[in-house]
């Protein structure tokens, strides 16, 4: 059953078309996210649902009530900003309790409530300071308390870590996913951080130039994905361009070198097409049991961290394919400009859909 | 380490190398010398009119006996002074809030909805500065003196023309200081938070907008009230002589000391008022700042 439905939603600004046909139906209690590069239209989504934007077309409702004339202080929606917003003449209880004053609520109950989302946010004793006596982490944390606090229908979050250090980034992202299923509540979270959006969600909408992309599970988008924006800007990814030999047997070559997949595809004989391939598929050295092959030179060696990360250019100028090797202390490496070969399995390249241009997403991505 | 000690040990020489660093050093006589002259100068500048305005204030010498209070006592026991006084106090008072409520919400509004008219609202503000005083009241008076208003047949319709005339020349001060303390609060954030928990626009001014500009507010006041409490022109032409200024050039042409006490006395109440703005100014700075990642 769906709780938040967002119908046919456009948005213009003048000429500019900032959301189009936007459709989403989210049930009670999911977690969903807007995933997207600055500009593609998600905050300005997220904005129509609190009711801060008007939109040009569509309609959006809660829980069956058409709200998109209702004003935003009518809404019961929770709204979690970016900039934190709390309010700097008032202690963290009265911003907490802030929604419930509004709504009248007696003072032992708004006393008690603040209480209780103070614990729940892990501030039992910061009640009495102001913003500026907490740090950013803090601040947030009471923003999530005081969006909380009045129970609303939907609670909304717009880019609510990107202040944040990593650190505190990532521990506050557990705890929003932690208090967001103990609270089943509705939940739209937008983000340009896709490492955010696929670890959080129920759902992530991926959307581009005011349009979505695709929407399904974390799993789905990242192993699945539609669209070639949606493989570009959703994990690293290999675009490499390939010359259809075979497609009804899933045979084609890139720079000169035949590969199978394992799967027929569209496309006759000597057209050229692009094909996805995640740096995580490739491994180094011979292939075994049908796996595909690719030989080339290492043109550079960087360490992640847990992983390195190995380029190898598939002769002089063509394109390059990058593969991720876990960072293990016996982990063998290749000195640059060595010759080597790496295999990937049949199933693991994706051909992208001949309509959409790879460079111009590539391009949209650079700029994001 | 050794590597990390050495760079910061050469970061802090950098930074000394380029003044960064050199807090601690002792300034040089001649810099001492210059600061303790300018700041001689200027105290100087404006202890003594003050204090040879007290001399000037204790000379009365009636029948040749010194009598230093004589002055302080009779304008003290001069219904005139109060009257003056509390007159131009509370058009003061009156001028500064329907001032208020004109210039908050429009520069809240500007700054919320309108950027664009920014430009337009601050020419418009500043238009008591390009327009002379007496140009503006005799402006007055022929608009609103004549049918079919005939405001300034009575006193009340006299007093609502002052008002409104204050009002319009507080804007400037007014519209400056509100406009300040807005571009220090982030205006569009808070609105919105306040509306996503349910407040309506009264309840955004009152509790969130107000308390947070409240010293630009509070310095807007002030100024407003300096400005209309010794105002001369425009109280001459329209208060009928009950306003403070004219009542201080009236005591100038016909009294010898006691415009000396008038002028001591409203410059103590001056102080008083500064001081009280420079007090809760202080109070709100510490606690309305907000830190974060803004």
């Amino acid at each position: 059953m769906s709780y938040l439905t967002l119908t046919g939603v456009q948005k213009r600004f003048g000429e500019f078309h900032a959301v189009q046909d936007f459709n989403l139906s989210a049930a009670k209690g999911e977690f969903v996210s807007f995933l997207g590069p600055s500009g593609c239209g998600k905050t300005t989504t997220l904005r129509m649902i609190a009711g801060f934007e008007q939109p040009t077309a569509g309609a959006i409702t809660i829980d069956g009530r058409d709200v998109t004339n209702v004003p935003p202080n009518r809404r019961n929606v929770g709204m979690v900003f970016q900039s934190y917003a709390l309010f700097p003449n008032m202690t963290v209880a009265d911003n907490i309790g802030f929604g419930l004053k509004v709504r009248k609520r007696p003072a032992d109950q708004i006393k008690t409530r603040v209480a209780e989302l103070l614990e729940t946010v892990n501030l039992p004793d910061k009640g009495a300071r102001y913003p500026y006596q907490l740090s950013g982490g803090q601040q947030q944390r009471v923003a999530l308390a005081r969006a909380l606090a009045f129970e609303p229908q939907v609670l909304l979050l717009d880019e609510p870590l990107s202040a944040l250090d990593a650190k505190i980034r990532v521990a506050l992202r557990h705890e929003i996913r932690s208090i967001q299923r103990q609270l089943g509540i509705t939940t739209v979270y937008v983000t340009h951080d896709q490492e955010e959006a696929l670890s959080l969600s129920d759902r992530v909408v991926v959307m581009s130039e005011g349009r979505m992309e695709q929407v399904g599970t974390p799993f789905e988008i990242y192993n699945f994905p539609t669209t070639a924006f949606v493989a570009s800007f959703v994990g690293t990814l290999n675009v490499l361009p390939g010359v259809v030999a075979d497609s009804g047997r899933g045979e084609l070559t890139i720079a000169g070198q035949p590969i199978r997949l394992g799967h027929s595809f569209e496309g006759n004989r000597g057209r050229e097409i692009k094909v996805a391939l995640r740096p995580e598929m490739v491994s180094l050295g011979a292939p075994s049991n049908g796996q595909n092959q690719l030989t080339g030179k290492v043109s550079d060696i960087s360490f992640l961290g847990s992983i390195v990360r190995i380029r190898v250019g598939l002769g002089d100028g063509g394109p390059v394919v990058v593969l991720d090797e876990f960072n293990e202390p016996t982990l063998n490496l290749p000195k640059l400009e060595d010759t080597v070969t790496v295999n990937f399995p049949q199933d693991g390249p994706l051909v992208l859909d001949p309509k959409e241009s790879v460079e111009s997403v590539e391009a949209l991505i650079a700029e994001a | 380490m050794t590597h990390g000690g050495r760079t910061g040990t050469g970061l802090r020489g950098l930074l000394r190398m380029r003044g960064g660093g050199d807090s601690s050093q002792p300034k040089s006589l001649l810099t001492r010398v210059v600061s303790w002259l300018i700041f001689i100068g200027i105290t100087l500048y404006f202890v003594v009119p003050l204090f040879a305005t007290f001399l000037h204030s204790i000379k009365p010498k009636p029948n040749g006996v010194p009598d230093p209070t004589l002055a302080y006592r009779t304008v003290l026991a001069s219904p005139n002074f109060f009257i003056g006084l509390g007159y131009s106090f509370t058009v003061g008072v009156i001028t500064i809030l329907i001032s208020l409520l004109i210039i908050v919400p429009t520069a809240y509004w500007v700054r919320l909805r309108a950027p664009r008219l920014r430009p337009v609202v601050e020419f418009v503000t500043l238009l008591p500065f390009v327009i002379p005083p007496v140009v503006y009241v005799f402006g007055l008076i022929r608009t609103y003196g004549g049918k079919p208003f005939q405001l300034l047949a009575t006193d009340t319709g006299s007093n609502v023309v002052l008002v409104c005339a204050y009002v319009i020349l507080s804007f400037p001060y007014m519209y400056r200081a509100v406009d300040t303390g807005l571009a220090a609060i982030d205006v569009r954030s808070l609105t919105e938070a306040s509306q996503s928990l349910g407040a309506g626009w009264t309840r955004i001014l009152l509790r969130v907008i107000f308390p947070n500009i409240r010293t630009a507010i509070l310095s807007g006041a002030f100024l407003t009230l300096a400005i209309v409490v010794g105002e001369f022109t425009i109280a001459t032409y329209l208060a009928r002589n009950q306003a403070f200024g004219p009542y201080l050039s009236l005591l100038g042409r016909t009294q010898p000391y006691t415009p000396a006490v008038v002028t001591l006395v409203s410059f103590g109440l001056t102080w008083i008022a500064m001081l009280l703005i420079a007090f809760i100014g202080r109070g709100s700075r510490t606690r309305v700042q907000v830190a974060g990642a803004r």
